[in-house]
C-alpha cells in the first residue's frame, strides 16, 4: 500500500536546519525524522570548537555552487583560485567536496598526486607555493576507482577535509561543490558555521533548464542564510572563429541569468562566452587565464574575479568596523 | 484472505527497463532520456520515463507538463501523460512540488525512501520501455535505484559523456559503478560532440572530440554514437517540443535516431 504522506511532506517539510526540524506535524513518518529531531542539523559543540580552531586563520571563504550539473563550477573554482593566487602575497586554498566526481585534481594539473600526512595533519597538494588543493581525487589510487558512498560517509570525509587538513594561514578558501542541494551542501554550510562564509558564487548557463535548478539553489542559500555574492552566466554565446557570427547554443529563452537575477534581487557578476580553449586548458591542467590571455572569456573571468575580491574586501572591512 | 494474494507489481507490465547514467553533470542525460523516449514513440512504442533526480528534476519541463499534478488510483500513483495519445508517461518529483523554485534539501535517507516509492508505487501499466533518468554521481539515488530495480532485471544502462577528458574521467567511475552493481552497459553516447556553425558550416570542437568513443573502446563497451551540439535541440527542449517529429533535418537528429535504433535492435535480438 502506497502512501501520499511523502508527497505531502515535500511541500510541508519545515527544512532540515529549521528549529522545527523533526518536530513539525509533517515530520511524522518521514525517514529523516530521527536525524532531524535528534539535532543532527545542529553541530556537536566539541566538533564545532575543533573546526573553529582549525579554520581560525582563514580570512575569506567562498562557496561555488549551482543547482545544475555541468555549468562550469569546477572550471570557475579553478580559475578563481589561479586568479586570486596571482598575487603572490595571498595564500589561497581550493577544497573540492565533490566526492563522486572530483574534477579539481585534473583541472589543476595534479592528477596522480597523493596526500601526505604530517604531525599537523594532512598536507594539501600545492600547485604554487601560495595555492594548495585538497580533493578526494588524491585519495584514489586509480582513475577508475568509483566512490560509491551514501550521504553519511560523504559527510564524514567533508568533515575530515576541514578538520584534518593543515591549511595554515589562508587569505581565501574556495570550496567547489557537486551539483544539487543535498548532503554535501548541508554539511559544508553546517561545518563552516564554525567559521564564517563570505558568500556563495552561483554558476549557471543561460537556458531555462539550468535556471530552474539555479533558482532552487538560490532559495537553498536563503534557507540556510548563506549570502549570495552573485551569479555567473557561463557558456553565454559562441562566436564562430571563422565567420565571427554569434550562436546561442544554450539559448536564454526566459531572459537568461540577467532576468533571473533581476527577479531574485541578486547580482549578476558577469557573462562568460564559450571558448574551445577553456575545455582544452582544463583537460591539460593549465590555467586558461594564462593560456589564452587575449580571449574575451578571459576578460570576463578576470572582471568577475575582481568583483568577488572587492566583495570580500568590503565584507572584511565591515567585520573590522563591527569589531 | 485478500492480504495473502500476491500483489501484481506495478512493473509487471514493463517489458524493458533501461537507466541513463553519467558520473558527470550537465552532459545531457535528461536530454538523451527525452529524445530516446520520443524516438521510441515514433517507432510505435509505449514509453515511460522515471526521473529520479530529486534535486534537479528536468524531465517535466522537457515535455512542457511541469504544471501537471499526480493523481492516485487503486494501485498507486498515476504517471503524467504528455498528451492524449498516452504513449509517453512520466514520473518526477517535479510534479510533487508546490512551487517549482522550492529547493528539495534532503539528506540521503529521505531521498532513498522516495526513490523506493517511485520504483514500486507508480502504476505504469503496460510499457515497452521504462527509461530511468538519474542525477550525476554514484551515491544515494544510484545505489537505491539499482537496488530497487534489481528484482525486475533491467536491460542495462546507457552512459552519457561529453568528449573532454574532465567528463570522461567521471564516466570511467560510473563504468566501475555498473560493474560493481552488476548493471550491463548498453553503450556510451558522446554528446555535445562538435558544433557546426549555422552561418558558415565551420565545425568547432567546443568541448573537444573523441573522448567518449575512446572510452568505449578502452572499456570494451558498445559506442552508440556522437551527438553534435545543436541549438535547435536546446531550443526544442526549452519549449517542451517533440524534436524528433519537428526537426528531422536538424544536425542532432541522425545521431539521436541511430541511438534509438540500436536500442530497438538490441531488444529484438534479445527476444529472437
Amino acid at each position: 500500500v502506497f502512501s501520499l504522506s511523502l508527497a505531502l511532506s515535500v511541500a510541508d517539510c519545515p527544512g532540515t536546519s529549521s528549529a522545527q526540524a523533526g518536530r513539525a506535524a509533517a515530520c511524522q513518518g518521514c525517514p529523516n525524522q530521527k536525524l532531524c529531531a535528534g539535532g543532527a542539523a545542529a553541530p556537536d559543540p566539541a566538533e564545532a570548537a575543533e573546526l573553529r580552531e582549525r579554520l581560525r586563520s582563514v580570512k575569506h571563504t567562498i562557496l561555488v555552487l549551482s543547482g545544475k550539473g555541468g555549468v562550469g563550477k569546477s572550471t570557475f573554482s579553478a580559475l578563481l583560485a589561479h586568479g586570486l593566487a596571482a598575487d603572490e602575497a595571498k595564500q589561497v586554498a581550493l577544497l573540492d567536496i565533490d566526492i563522486c566526481g572530483p574534477s579539481i585534481p585534473k583541472m589543476m594539473g595534479l592528477e596522480g598526486e597523493q596526500v601526505h600526512q604530517s604531525g599537523s595533519g594532512w598536507s594539501p597538494v600545492y600547485v604554487e607555493e601560495n595555492l594548495g588543493v585538497m580533493s578526494v581525487g588524491f585519495l584514489l589510487s586509480s582513475p577508475d576507482d568509483a566512490v560509491i558512498w551514501r550521504g553519511p560517509k560523504k559527510n564524514g570525509l567533508i568533515k575530515q577535509f576541514l578538520r584534518d587538513v593543515d591549511w595554515g594561514e589562508i587569505d581565501y578558501l574556495i570550496v567547489d561543490t557537486p551539483p544539487g542541494t543535498s548532503d554535501e551542501h548541508l554539511s559544508i554550510v553546517q561545518y563552516l558555521s564554525a567559521t564564517h562564509i563570505d558568500g556563495a558564487v552561483i554558476i549557471t548557463t543561460p537556458q531555462e533548464v539550468s535556471l530552474q535548478d539555479v533558482r532552487k539553489e538560490i532559495n537553498f542559500c536563503r534557507k540556510v542564510k548563506l549570502p549570495v555574492i552573485g551569479v555567473v552566466e557561463n557558456m553565454s554565446g559562441f562566436i564562430c572563429p571563422k565567420c565571427k557570427n554569434e550562436s546561442q547554443i544554450f539559448p536564454p529563452t526566459t531572459g537568461g541569468a540577467e532576468k533571473m537575477c533581476q527577479n531574485l534581487n541578486v547580482s549578476l557578476l558577469g557573462k562568460v562566452p564559450l571558448d574551445p580553449q577553456i575545455g582544452k586548458s582544463c583537460d591539460k591542467g593549465q590555467s586558461f587565464l594564462s593560456e589564452a590571455p587575449e580571449s574575451p572569456a578571459t576578460s570576463s573571468y578576470r572582471n568577475i574575479i575582481q568583483r568577488i575580491q572587492e566583495y570580500c574586501d568590503q565584507h572584511h572591512f565591515h567585520k573590522e568596523k563591527i569589531n | 484472505l485478500l492480504s495473502f494474494l500476491p500483489e501484481r507489481s506495478n512493473l509487471a507490465g514493463v517489458r524493458h527497463i533501461l537507466l541513463v547514467l553519467s558520473g558527470k553533470g550537465g552532459v545531457g542525460k535528461s536530454t538523451i532520456s527525452t529524445e530516446l523516449a520520443l524516438s521510441l514513440r515514433h517507432s510505435g512504442k509505449k514509453v515511460g520515463i522515471l526521473d529520479v533526480d530529486l534535486c534537479g528534476p528536468s524531465i517535466p519541463c522537457m515535455f512542457r507538463v511541469q504544471d501537471n499534478d499526480v493523481h492516485q488510483c487503486d494501485s498507486g500513483w498515476v504517471p503524467v501523460f504528455v498528451d492524449q495519445d498516452k504513449s509517453i508517461s512520466l514520473m518526477s518529483i517535479g510534479f510533487l512540488l508546490e512551487k517549482p523554485d522550492d529547493a528539495v534539501v534532503w539528506r540521503g535517507p529521505k531521498k532513498n525512501a522516495l526513490i523506493k516509492q517511485f520504483v514500486a508505487d507508480v502504476a505504469w501499466g503496460d510499457l515497452d520501455f521504462l527509461i530511468v533518468d538519474t542525477p550525476p554521481g554514484t551515491s544515494d539515488e544510484h545505489i537505491s535505484t539499482v537496488e530497487a530495480l534489481r528484482p525486475y532485471k533491467p536491460l542495462g544502462a546507457i552512459l552519457v559523456t561529453t568528449p573532454q577528458a574532465v567528463s570522461v574521467g567521471d564516466v570511467r567511475r560510473e563504468l566501475t559503478f555498473c560493474k560493481k552493481t552488476g548493471l550491463r552497459v548498453l553503450g556510451i553516447v558522446e554528446n555535445m560532440s562538435g558544433f557546426v556553425c549555422p552561418h558558415c558550416s565551420e565545425c568547432t570542437n567546443i568541448f573537444s572530440k573523441g573522448g567518449g568513443e575512446e572510452l568505449a573502446k578502452h572499456a570494451g563497451v558498445p559506442f552508440l554514437g556522437c551527438v553534435p551540439l545543436d541549438p535547435q535541440l536546446s531550443q526544442s527542449l526549452e519549449e517542451g517540443r517533440d524534436f524528433i517529429q519537428e526537426f528531422p533535418k536538424s544536425s542532432a537528429f541522425p545521431a539521436l535516431a541511430h541511438i534509438a535504433q540500436q536500442i530497438l535492435d538490441g531488444t529484438s535480438q534479445q527476444s529472437s
